[in-house]
């Protein structure tokens, strides 16, 4: 068996590990990765980044559609447009696959060493990996459990046939005819959204009364509209009870009690994701839990000295930048360098139609944390640039301390307002006040102006509403 | 065509060779107009300002605050314009600056330093180089306290800062909007310890503040340490049973008018000391210890020491032997009023012969007054209170107050210092002999 000895070890290579082992390789360290799959993990390969491309292609489908219908209000027609659906999957495979090497290249660069298989713990200390070249033993004084997260699979909806997580979703043959959605949270909408646009009859099952149940209601209502625009069925506080042996049902029972067969061609189940620990020898070690996750410090240490854990596998939010920089953070720490968690926010992204962006506290959140709040909300149909991009939906909401006036909190849904969020989190991070976001210049035309108007509207004197 | 004029330390006063400079009103580069004020300097117990006698700007100064500028040297030099200058150290003698004498004795001095002269400025420049800044402590008070277990708001790169100088940032207090930490507040803290924030409770306070002792705070350092060195004092305490003056005192301010203004127990003082003095004049005289000479006086003249709000100053009642208790009185209020507001004259405030020091109420059961430098004996009043006395046969309430008496031993002897008291108490004790020839 070969023996590597290093100083960090990283366990998996998605945005955490990766980014984690880059640093570490910066700093002087000399750095392992261990990844079974593929470079970039769920977020680069089957998450955040085809999904995106898949939501495009269907934005860009959708457009034309509505061009063809003679729907647009500018004059623009087209004929009815079609789509390669291969090629789109081979496109986004495209980007992925640059992605994935661009991922190596830079781990190349930063001289971390790169071991493809399956990590084992044998020790605090020791990793074993299952190598295509045969058996590696892995000696490190530290090392960082990155793991990450797989989609929840439910026990009466087994992933197979007919019945798809999120990841063979992406890479579906060609777009159902009809498709039913398991769970309306951010990644059964934005992926539901999608197979709408691109023609599939969708139909969404939740069990809460609520669709997007972590962001508050005025937030996710443009959402519930445009779902009811795209012809998407909605079954709320409904149950999803299985298959029919055939795979072309699911069985539903509503909220009023009734069974419900909802015919489909494919039935995504987005219930929620696990983390990935099985089958890493963690009953080799002595790691306190938190639930299902691994229980973390402020330097994301575990119970175990010389143990890290960063992203998905350390609980919610999960949420590839969070990963991102708990890796960095402890990249720095393993070079001796003074650091501990104190972000102020992590922003939040659905990609859905229109996208919400949420970064910090929400009014509820801010009142329930004991603040006594002030907000301030501009609504895109006062927006030229909104009216512009035929796209009047939504708005921008700002959450202050009332008495200090410093920003807790900043919200929006509308279209493209996703590139609003570094603004968001520049804002609360910086411990920005009402009248510094209100006495910033926001360029005009632009979606930003509603951020300052937000403010504006705060502080009593918006000038566009 | 441009021109350089030299503005020089005028004449201040008779007799006087040098002050000290103790405040600027321009710095170089200023447009001064004529008669705006250059600079205040101090003399022995006034400031005087010094008033530009043209327009022009300011290209150098000669000083810096607490330097001492002899009388006739260079303070300021002006570029003035025309061509009538030419001669830049000879001012016209209808320009020359006309003194406005006599401010308050020092305003506060300025914590900055006059600004450094331009580079291209290439004089030799005595004594006017720039002094490093006090830095100053940001205000604190303002600014609300976190609330327990509230994180500390501030940028990530104040965080990152604070990490790496391992200063927690929750001791820190923030002077930003919302109580944000500045990088300004980390590095305040930084200097200034973990301990100086430690709340809430008794804190430790390491802060060391330097002030500059300029003005008429070192006149009264030098004046005082002169006194204690020079002199060996001889201080006598007595009590005074100064009951029958209370009841003269009281039946006197029954009726208070303009010109009989209620009365303090110091013109009584007063008059109880021009009272015994007449019979012992060697305690009213100024001390020449150098050429050993002990001028005693005829005229008594006596320095009352008053408090202001920039230290001690000593107005002068002159000739109280030329007044009566009402005129005592009156001139007293005037001259305290003209100390305290800073407009007394330095005629007002020289010329002692002998000094009283009175706290009044704060004056303690005793004291041990410091003479006023040249001359030999002080009288210091303590507070008034109601003491049970022995009358013979029983206790019996009475209004009782010490003095408290220095003398310049070398001149005067205990005995004389003890009849000098004896006598004052006996005049107080029976005031009417304080307005009969006895």
């Amino acid at each position: 068996m070969t023996e590597i000895t290093c100083k960090l070890l990283v366990i998996g290579a998605g945005p955490g590990g990766y980014v984690c082992a880059i640093r570490a390789g910066q700093l002087g360290i000399d750095t392992v990765i261990v990844e079974s799959t593929k470079l970039g993990g769920s977020c680069l390969n089957v998450g955040c980044i085809p999904s995106k491309a898949l939501i495009h292609v269907a934005d860009e489908y959708e457009k034309l559609a509505t061009a063809a219908q003679g729907k647009t209000p500018f004059g623009l027609t087209a004929s009815a447009p079609a789509l390669d659906f291969k090629q789109a999957i081979g496109w986004k495979d495209g980007i992925v696959q640059r992605l994935n090497n661009g991922v190596a290249a830079l781990l190349r660069k930063s001289k971390v060493k790169i071991v493809h298989g399956r990590a084992r713990f044998r020790d605090g200390k020791t990793v074993a990996v299952e190598t295509e070249t045969g058996p590696k033993l892995i000696r490190a004084e530290t090392i960082v459990i990155a793991t990450g997260s797989a989609p929840v699979e439910l026990p009466f909806l087994p992933f197979g046939g007919t019945v798809i997580s999120s990841t063979q979703a992406l890479s579906l043959p060609a777009v159902p005819g009809r498709l039913a959605v398991v769970g309306a949270g951010y990644i059964g909408l934005e992926l539901g959204i999608a197979f709408a646009k691109l023609g599939s009859q969708v139909t969404l099952v939740e069990a809460l009364p609520r669709i997007l149940p972590l962001y508050d209601a005025e937030l996710t209502a443009p959402v519930e509209r445009s779902l009811s625009r795209l012809g998407v069925g909605l079954l709320l506080g409904a149950k999803a009870r299985g298959a029919t042996p055939d795979g072309k049902s699911l069985l539903v029972e509503t909220a009023e009690g009734e069974e419900r067969r909802i015919a489909a061609d494919a039935i995504l189940v987005t219930v929620g994701r696990k983390p990935v620990l099985s089958d890493l020898g963690l009953e080799e070690l002595v790691l306190d839990m938190d639930g299902s996750f691994i229980r973390i410090g402020e330097r994301c240490e575990t119970s175990m000295r010389g143990i890290h854990a960063i992203g998905d596998v350390t609980g919610e939010p999960m949420l590839a930048h969070r990963a991102m920089a708990q890796g960095e953070l402890v990249a720095e720490i393993v070079a001796g360098l003074p650091r501990a968690w104190d972000k102020r926010c992590i922003p939040a992204i659905c990609f859905t139609d229109p996208e919400i962006v949420s970064a910090g506290l929400s009014p509820d959140e801010a009142r329930r944390a004991g603040f006594e709040i002030k907000t301030g909300q501009f609504p895109l149909a006062a927006s030229g640039r909104a009216m512009t991009l035929h796209s009047e939906q939504g708005f921008v909401r700002i959450v202050a301390q009332a008495n200090t006036h410093v920003i807790l909190g900043i919200q929006a849904v509308g279209q493209s307002v996703s590139e609003l969020s570094a603004a968001f989190g520049l804002a609360i991070e910086m411990g920005a006040t009402l009248e510094d976001i209100a006495g910033t210049i926001h360029a005009h035309p632009t979606l930003g102006e509603a951020v300052q108007e937000a403010a504006l509207k705060a502080l009593g004197h918006a000038i566009h509403i | 065509m441009m021109a350089e004029r030299v503005i020089k330390l005028p004449d201040v006063g008779e007799g006087i060779a040098e002050a000290e400079l103790v405040e600027w009103h321009v710095k170089v580069g200023d447009i001064v107009r004529e008669d705006d004020l250059l600079a205040a300097v101090m003399t022995d117990k006034a400031t005087v300002e010094i008033p530009s006698p043209v327009d022009g700007e300011v290209v150098w100064v000669g000083a810096d605050i607490g330097d001492t500028v002899a009388i006739g040297s260079a303070l300021v030099r002006l570029k003035v314009a025309g061509e009538g200058a030419t001669d830049p150290g000879e001012p016209e003698g209808s320009a020359a600056p006309e003194l406005v004498v006599v401010e308050q004795p020092v305003a506060a001095p300025k914590n900055e330093a006059p600004a450094p002269a331009p580079a291209k400025l290439t004089e030799a420049r005595p004594a006017a180089s720039p002094k490093p800044r006090a830095v100053s402590a940001p205000t604190l008070s303002a600014v609300p306290r976190r609330q327990a277990g509230e994180k500390p708001l501030a940028s990530p790169a104040v965080r990152l800062k604070a990490r790496e100088a391992g200063i927690d940032l929750r001791q820190v207090v923030g002077s930003g909007p919302g109580g944000r930490i500045t990088h300004e507040d980390l590095d305040s803290f930084a200097l200034r310890g973990p301990e100086a924030e430690r709340a809430p409770g008794l804190a430790r306070l390491t802060a060391v503040t330097d002030i500059k002792i300029v003005g008429l705070r070192r006149k009264i350092a030098e004046k005082m340490a002169l006194s204690k060195a020079r002199i060996p004092h001889i201080t006598i305490g007595e009590e005074d049973d100064v009951s029958a003056l209370e009841d003269l005192r009281a039946v006197l301010n029954k009726k208070p008018t303009l010109e009989r203004p209620k009365l303090t127990l110091l013109p009584f003082v007063m008059r109880a000391l021009v009272k015994a003095l007449a019979e012992q004049p060697n305690l009213n005289a100024l001390f020449d210890d150098e050429a050993g000479i002990v001028h005693q006086h005829a005229g008594i003249h006596i320095g009352i020491a008053t408090q202001t709000p920039t230290g001690l100053i000593v107005p002068v009642v002159k000739h109280a032997e030329a007044r009566d208790l009402w005129d005592c009185a009156r001139e007293l209020g005037r001259l305290a009023e003209r100390g305290r507001e800073g407009i007394a004259t330095r005629d007002e405030l020289t010329g002692s012969t002998i000094t009283v020091t009175s706290l009044g109420a704060l004056g303690g059961i005793a004291t041990t007054p410091v003479i006023n430098h040249p001359e030999v004996a002080i009288v210091g009043v303590n507070k008034m209170m109601i003491r049970p006395m022995w009358n013979g046969t029983s206790f019996v309430p009475r209004k009782m107050m010490n003095l408290s008496s220095s003398f310049d031993h070398r001149v005067i002897d205990g005995w004389d210092a003890a009849v000098f008291v004896q006598r004052l108490k006996e005049l107080l004790e029976n005031p009417a002999m304080l307005f009969v020839d006895a």
